[in-house]
C-alpha cells in the first residue's frame, strides 16, 4: 500500500537531487560501517581457511568477484551463501546453528553482517566482476534477469514496479532503473550498508529480503537461488564499477 | 561493557592541525523509543566526551542523547606531530565509559 | 609577600585555574531545557551577537532525522566553547564543545533532528557570545527496508 502510494512519477527537482546527493556525501564521510568491519575482521579470524573464490583466506578483492560459481558447492553462491557454506564445512557448525540469526538488530549485528562488511571493505577500489562464464554463472544471471521482471503476490509487484522506469521516485528518494547499468553501476558499488535510520548494517540478502516484504510476497530463503540469482543479475549489470566499500544509505 | 562498544580513531596530520576523526559504538537510547514490546527504551547516551593530546585535555565535551547513534566526531587539535598519541574517552549516563588512545600517523 | 596577600593570590589562582583543570559536569539542567533560551541561560550564555566568522556546515536537506551530519567551525580569536541548539528538538541543547589550548574550535558531530528545524551554533569568545543559524529540511526518505 505504502509502496503504492509513495511513487510518483515525476522525478525530484535537480536543487532537491543536488542537496540529497550532498547528504549522502557527508553521511558517508562521517558512517559507522567501519565499526562493523572491526567485528567482522574478528569473525573472519576464526573461518580463515574459508575459500571466498580467490583461494582459502583470500579476502581481498574476493567480494567484487561475487556472485561466482563453487566447485565445491556445485552452485553460484553470493557472499553471504558462501559465508554459510564455510559455517557448516570449515567451522563444522550445524545449519540450523548457523542460520539461526542470519539477520540481527541495531543492537547487535548478525555475524553475516559484520563479516558482509569486513570482507566488502577489502574490495574496496576494485572494479566489479561476478563469474559470468561458466553455465550455472549464466543461468544464474539469466534467472535473475527473468524474476527482475516477474510480477508476483497480492499487488502483482514485480522489482521493476519500481526500479523499472525512468523518473520514478518515492518519497524524496529517485529510484534507480536497476535494469541498467548505469543505474545499478552506483547502487551495487555501495552495498552492504549502514542504513542511518534503522542503526543497521545491511547486506545484499536482506535488502532482497525486505524487497520481497515490500512487495507483500512470502520472504525468501536466505541464501535461496532466488535472491542469489537476483543479486547476481545486478552485480552482472553493474561489471565494471568501482567498488566503493561499505556505504551509508538514508 | 567496553568490550561490546568498540571503538575506531583516526589521527592524522594535517595543514597546522591533527584531524581527530573517531567512531563509537553506543545506542544514543532518547528514551522515548519503544521496544518491539512496545515497552519504552531507557535513556542511554554518553554524557561527556574528551579528547586528550599526550595526556593533556584539549576538549571537553558535553553531549545529549540527541547525539545519533553510533556516534562519529572529528575534531582538530593543534600542531601535532608523528607519534604524538591521542586518547578520545566517554562516559554515559548509565555508568559505562570506553577510551581508546590512537598514536597521530 | 604577607600572609593575606598570599591567600587571596591563592584563592584568585584557584579561581582562574580550576574551571581549566575540572572537567565539565554535564550540565542536566540545560540539557533538560526545553527553549534554546532556557538552556543558553543555564549555561549561562548571554545574547549572542550574529558572527559570519561561526561558521555551520550541514545539508540543506536530510533524507532521514538520524543522522545530519553538521560541522561548526569558528575563526573568532579566543572561541573557548561551541553550542550546537537545535531549535525544534524536544531539548534543543545538542552539545556543549569547550576548547582547551592546543585544539581549533572546530568539530563535526552527527545529530537527530525531529523535524525540519534550524541549527544554531553560538560560539564563547573572549567574554562574548556569537551566534549563526542554518536550516535543515528534514524528510523521510524510500519506503522501510
Amino acid at each position: 500500500m505504502a509502496a503504492a502510494l509513495c511513487a510518483a512519477t515525476t522525478g525530484l527537482a535537480q536543487d532537491a537531487r543536488k542537496e540529497i546527493q550532498r547528504y549522502r556525501e557527508m553521511v558517508a564521510e562521517g558512517s559507522p560501517a567501519e565499526l562493523f568491519e572491526l567485528e567482522g575482521e574478528a569473525l573472519w579470524k576464526k573461518m580463515d581457511k574459508c575459500d571466498l573464490g580467490l583461494g582459502p583466506g583470500v579476502v581481498k578483492g574476493a567480494y567484487a568477484r561475487l556472485p561466482r560459481y563453487f566447485k565445491d558447492a556445485d552452485r553460484v553462491m553470493d557472499l553471504e551463501t558462501r559465508l554459510l557454506y564455510c559455517m557448516t564445512t570449515v567451522q563444522g557448525r550445524s545449519a540450523k546453528d548457523a542460520t539461526a540469526r542470519v539477520f540481527g538488530s541495531a543492537d547487535r549485528p548478525s555475524e553475516f553482517e559484520s563479516l558482509s562488511a569486513y570482507i566488502a571493505a577489502q574490495s574496496r577500489g576494485a572494479r566489479l566482476e561476478p563469474g559470468a562464464t561458466h553455465p550455472k554463472e549464466k543461468a544464474s544471471i539469466a534467472l535473475g534477469r527473468e524474476l527482475f521482471f516477474h510480477r508476483v503476490g497480492p499487488w502483482d509487484f514485480s522489482c521493476a514496479s519500481c526500479h523499472g522506469t525512468e523518473g520514478e521516485r518515492i518519497r524524496m528518494q529517485d529510484l534507480p532503473v536497476l535494469h541498467q547499468p548505469q543505474y545499478a553501476r552506483p547502487v551495487m558499488a555501495s552495498w552492504p550498508a549502514y542504513r542511518v535510520s534503522t542503526s543497521q548494517f545491511v547486506t545484499l540478502q536482506w535488502r532482497m529480503n525486505d524487497c520481497f516484504r515490500q512487495m507483500r510476497t512470502p520472504e525468501p530463503t536466505f541464501g535461496s537461488e532466488t535472491t542469489v540469482a537476483l543479486i547476481h543479475f545486478l552485480t552482472a549489470t553493474a561489471k565494471g564499477a568501482p567498488y566503493k566499500g561499505p556505504g551509508s544509505k538514508r | 561493557m567496553a568490550e561490546q562498544r568498540p571503538m575506531k580513531m583516526r589521527a592524522t596530520l594535517g595543514q597546522g592541525y591533527t584531524d581527530v576523526r573517531v567512531l563509537m559504538t553506543h545506542p544514543m537510547e532518547t528514551g522515548q523509543r519503544k521496544d518491539a514490546e512496545g515497552k519504552l527504551v531507557p535513556m542511554h547516551f554518553i554524557q561527556n566526551l574528551t579528547v586528550k593530546v599526550n595526556g593533556r585535555t584539549v576538549v571537553d565535551a558535553q553531549i545529549s542523547q540527541a547525539v545519533s547513534r553510533n556516534p562519529v566526531f572529528s575534531f582538530r587539535v593543534k600542531g601535532g606531530a608523528k607519534g604524538d598519541k591521542i586518547e578520545v574517552a566517554w562516559s554515559d549516563n548509565q555508568g559505562e565509559s570506553n577510551s581508546l588512545e590512537a598514536p597521530v600517523a | 609577600m604577607n600572609r593575606l596577600r598570599r591567600t587571596l593570590v591563592a584563592a584568585l589562582a584557584f579561581a582562574v585555574l580550576r574551571p581549566l583543570s575540572a572537567l565539565a559536569a554535564w550540565n542536566k539542567d540545560a540539557f533538560g531545557a526545553k527553549t534554546a533560551a532556557d538552556a543558553l541561560k543555564s549555561l549561562g550564555i548571554g545574547e549572542a551577537a550574529p558572527s559570519k566568522e561561526l561558521a555551520i556546515d550541514a545539508p540543506q536537506i536530510a533524507e532521514n532525522g538520524a543522522v545530519v551530519p553538521i560541522e561548526v567551525s569558528s575563526s573568532i580569536p579566543g572561541t573557548r566553547a561551541i553550542s550546537v541548539i537545535i531549535e525544534k528538538n524536544p531539548f534543543p541543547l545538542v552539545a556543549r564543545f569547550e576548547f582547551k589550548e592546543g585544539a581549533l574550535p572546530f568539530v563535526k558531530v552527527n545529530v537527530k533532528m525531529g523535524e525540519t528545524s534550524d541549527i544554531r551554533a553560538i560560539a564563547e569568545a573572549g567574554g562574548k557570545s556569537y551566534s549563526a543559524t542554518r536550516e535543515v529540511k528534514v524528510t523521510i526518505g524510500g519506503c522501510g527496508g
